[in-house]
């Protein structure tokens, strides 16, 4: 207080010492993943040069697009110290209702299919935010609930059907590969989502809001803050985004069953984990998280060019879940010694 | 004192609910559901409920304390995994079912270590092993199976006491519960479990060590998936990195239904074995109407939910209309 109360009446300009810790806290994290992912791509490229092909270079951006998409919702509802483990399944009902509306519409523009996307998704999502809300019900056990309810739903309404590439609209497969500018309309979306998403966390009320609620639920509730009402809206976003990821999945891949994006759940966590957000709630960025889906399908597509057992993708992403929020853990327990040192000496 | 009996006094409500319900169920099903009553399907039924069954027990002390282990249906398939290529390896199989079971208790320690040595919360931590146990399974064995496990073994595990309804395993199975209960509900290790549960700071300073405490809870945990995970692939006499994929859904749920708080603190275990005799009877009947093993899997996450939401829901109902019966007592004087 006092260290601010001086910079205004000297005019020099001052630096809070805890957020520039945390601001470098992060950008260490971010630092670290962007290293890795240029030691990953050079050696990968090094061992094949097929890895830096245009069209592997293609299959990732698509498949980052997809994650991304999902990673920022989980962060969204991370930052506010729940989870969502519901998104895998909530991608697969809303992929398989977009596979059955362009199959049973061919003249259907895929804008419509978009919205119903993230309708289904937000329907979705509103469940999990009321009962989180007034349920009082843990986010984690709501959601592992309707991680297995809504995947029992697209196998209920499914059965054993498949929607196959040659039974969807060339206008709606086209959506999935075709490009702007030489940019994946995928890629575009989801780079739209990112900085929408990043711009509100960042600068706006709202957004800042989620990250006060996750340092301190109590006190962001004695703050005036509308707790529940933001935990409805977390949710519904996590949905929402879960369902357009759906709709990008349908487009890009063309098959879907009731079964497409089961286990997408690990992936999207340790994404948005390994991007910096913590599982405590109340830091990280969606940009972290975006980059972490990028890390991951770096490493996915990096093990298949290296002829590496493609088994040990999994179990990468289960040890890089371990790392990040070991590296975290480490990261807290400095700082708060650090922060204790600096107080003492004041 | 009063508070103490009226929240023993709902906890066996919730029991003896539970308890009912399965009883009617049990009667519905036998009456309605064809060959659901007869003994076969009772063998079945049994044999289906055992891994949930045995899991369930350490699962009702973790969460009792406030923690949560969601890695277990994967140390189930690692181990499964494990003891297939070790089959394949030419090891005897009385050498190979101790090695899965200390495997499984290894798995559990590494839990333990995360979440009592570096302090990191279980959820996370437990997230990130069932992916990565998960993977090593399939790591270990691929997509393939292993099958050709000695008859002696298989045919005890699947096999009945003389030939009658009730399936071999179910005396370990008994004899698990009857040790993990007396622990839980008679020892000083389930007053800390409790404790530790129901405010870990006042447990730590009334001389429990939590951390400790908590460790030897994983690593029970790990050996009993580990054990599990043996029993599964001598049932199926098949050995795949998939076994039991999903199953941490239904212990959690079991756990749940039979009246285990999620926030800790509170829950019994026949509580929780009524849980699992619920949910394996509901699911069984179920299937008997042909209804897809993935469309049960809505029942059993509906289920999860409801059994954490309706405490709740009675609980602020109670108290809701406690405040406005004492509120307009004295305010309206017409009445």
């Amino acid at each position: 207080m006092t260290v601010t109360e001086e910079a205004r009446v000297t005019g020099k300009p001052t630096v809070h010492p805890r957020r520039s810790w945390t601001a470098n806290v992060l950008k260490a994290r971010e630092a670290g993943i962007v290293l890795a992912l240029i030691v990953l791509v050079a050696f990968t490229a090094t061992q094949n040069s097929r890895f830096l092909s245009g069209q592997s270079i293609r299959d990732i951006l698509l498949g980052t697009a997809i994650l991304a998409v999902l990673a920022v919702g989980q962060a969204i509802v991370m930052i506010t110290r729940n989870i969502d483990l519901s998104v895998g399944s909530v991608l697969g009902l809303a992929a398989f209702a977009a596979g059955t509306l362009m199959q049973d519409n061919p003249g259907l523009p895929v804008i419509v299919t978009i919205l119903v996307g993230l309708a289904v998704g937000a329907v979705c999502g509103l469940v999990n935010g009321a009962l989180v809300r007034f349920g009082q019900v843990p986010a984690l056990v709501v959601t592992l609930g309707t991680l297995y309810a809504y995947r029992g739903v697209s196998f209920f309404w499914a059965g054993g059907r498949q929607i196959n590439a040659d039974k969807l609209p060339v206008s709606f497969l086209d959506f999935g590969t075709a490009s702007l500018l030489g940019v994946p309309w995928l890629v575009l979306i989801a780079l739209l989502v990112l900085v929408v998403a990043g711009i509100v966390l960042r600068s706006y009320r709202g957004g800042r809001e989620l990250y006060a609620m996750g340092s301190s639920p109590q006190a962001a509730q004695l703050a005036g803050i509308r707790v529940g009402r933001n935990t409805s809206v977390a949710f519904l976003v996590s949905g929402a985004l879960a369902g357009l990821a759906g709709v990008l999945f349908a487009a890009r891949f063309g098959t879907v069953d009731a079964a497409a994006g089961t286990g997408y759940e690990l992936n999207v966590v340790a994404a948005a984990v390994v991007g910096g957000v913590a599982v405590f709630g109340g830091s990280g960025s969606v940009w972290g998280a975006g980059l972490g889906a990028l890390l991951l399908t770096v490493i996915g597509s990096a093990l298949a060019v290296l002829d590496i057992n493609q088994f040990w993708q999994q179990a990468i992403v289960g040890a890089l879940i371990l790392l990040a929020i070991g590296a975290d853990r480490l990261v807290a327990v400095r700082v708060a010694k650090a922060l204790k040192k600096r107080d003492s000496h004041v | 004192m009063s508070d103490q009996g009226n929240r023993l006094g709902r906890l066996l409500s919730w029991d003896a609910a539970v308890v009912l319900v399965t009883v009617i169920v049990l009667i519905v099903a036998s009456g309605a559901v064809e060959n659901f009553g007869t003994s076969r399907n009772f063998t079945f039924l049994l044999l289906d409920l055992l891994p949930i069954a045995l899991i369930a027990l350490p699962m009702t002390f973790i969460i009792v304390t406030g923690e949560i282990d969601l890695s277990v249906a994967s140390t189930l398939g690692l181990t499964s995994a494990v003891m297939g290529s070790l089959w394949d390896a030419g090891l005897t199989i009385e050498a190979i079912i101790p090695l899965c079971i200390v495997l499984g208790a290894v798995l559990g320690a590494l839990n333990g270590f995360f979440v009592t040595v570096l302090k990191l919360p279980s959820l996370a931590v437990t997230i990130g092993t069932l992916a990565l146990y998960r993977g090593l399974a399939f790591v270990v064995l691929g997509d393939g199976a292993v099958a050709d496990f000695p008859r002696a073994y298989t045919s005890w595990v699947t096999g009945t006491i003389g030939d009658g309804p009730i399936p071999n395993v179910l005396v370990p199975l008994i004899v698990a519960a009857l040790i993990f209960g007396v622990v839980l509900h008679a020892t000083p290790i389930g007053r800390g479990v409790f404790a530790a549960g129901a405010g870990e700071q006042a447990a730590r300073f009334a001389g429990i060590r939590t951390g400790r405490l908590k460790f030897w809870l994983y690593v029970v945990s790990g050996a009993v998936a580990g054990l599990a995970g043996v029993l599964w692939t001598l049932r199926y006499s098949s050995a795949r990195a998939d076994n039991g994929f999903g199953a941490e859904l239904a212990v959690v749920a079991a756990v749940l239904l039979g009246g285990v708080s999620i926030f800790g603190g509170k829950g019994t275990l026949p509580g929780v074995l009524a849980g699992v005799v619920l949910l394996a009877s509901l699911q069984n009947a179920l299937r008997l109407q042909d209804v897809s093993n993935e469309a049960l899997n809505i029942v059993t996450g509906v289920l999860l939910i409801v059994s954490v939401l309706l405490p709740n829901i009675v609980s602020s109902a109670r108290t809701a209309l406690r405040r406005r019966s004492r509120a307009t007592a004295p305010v309206s004087p017409e009445r």
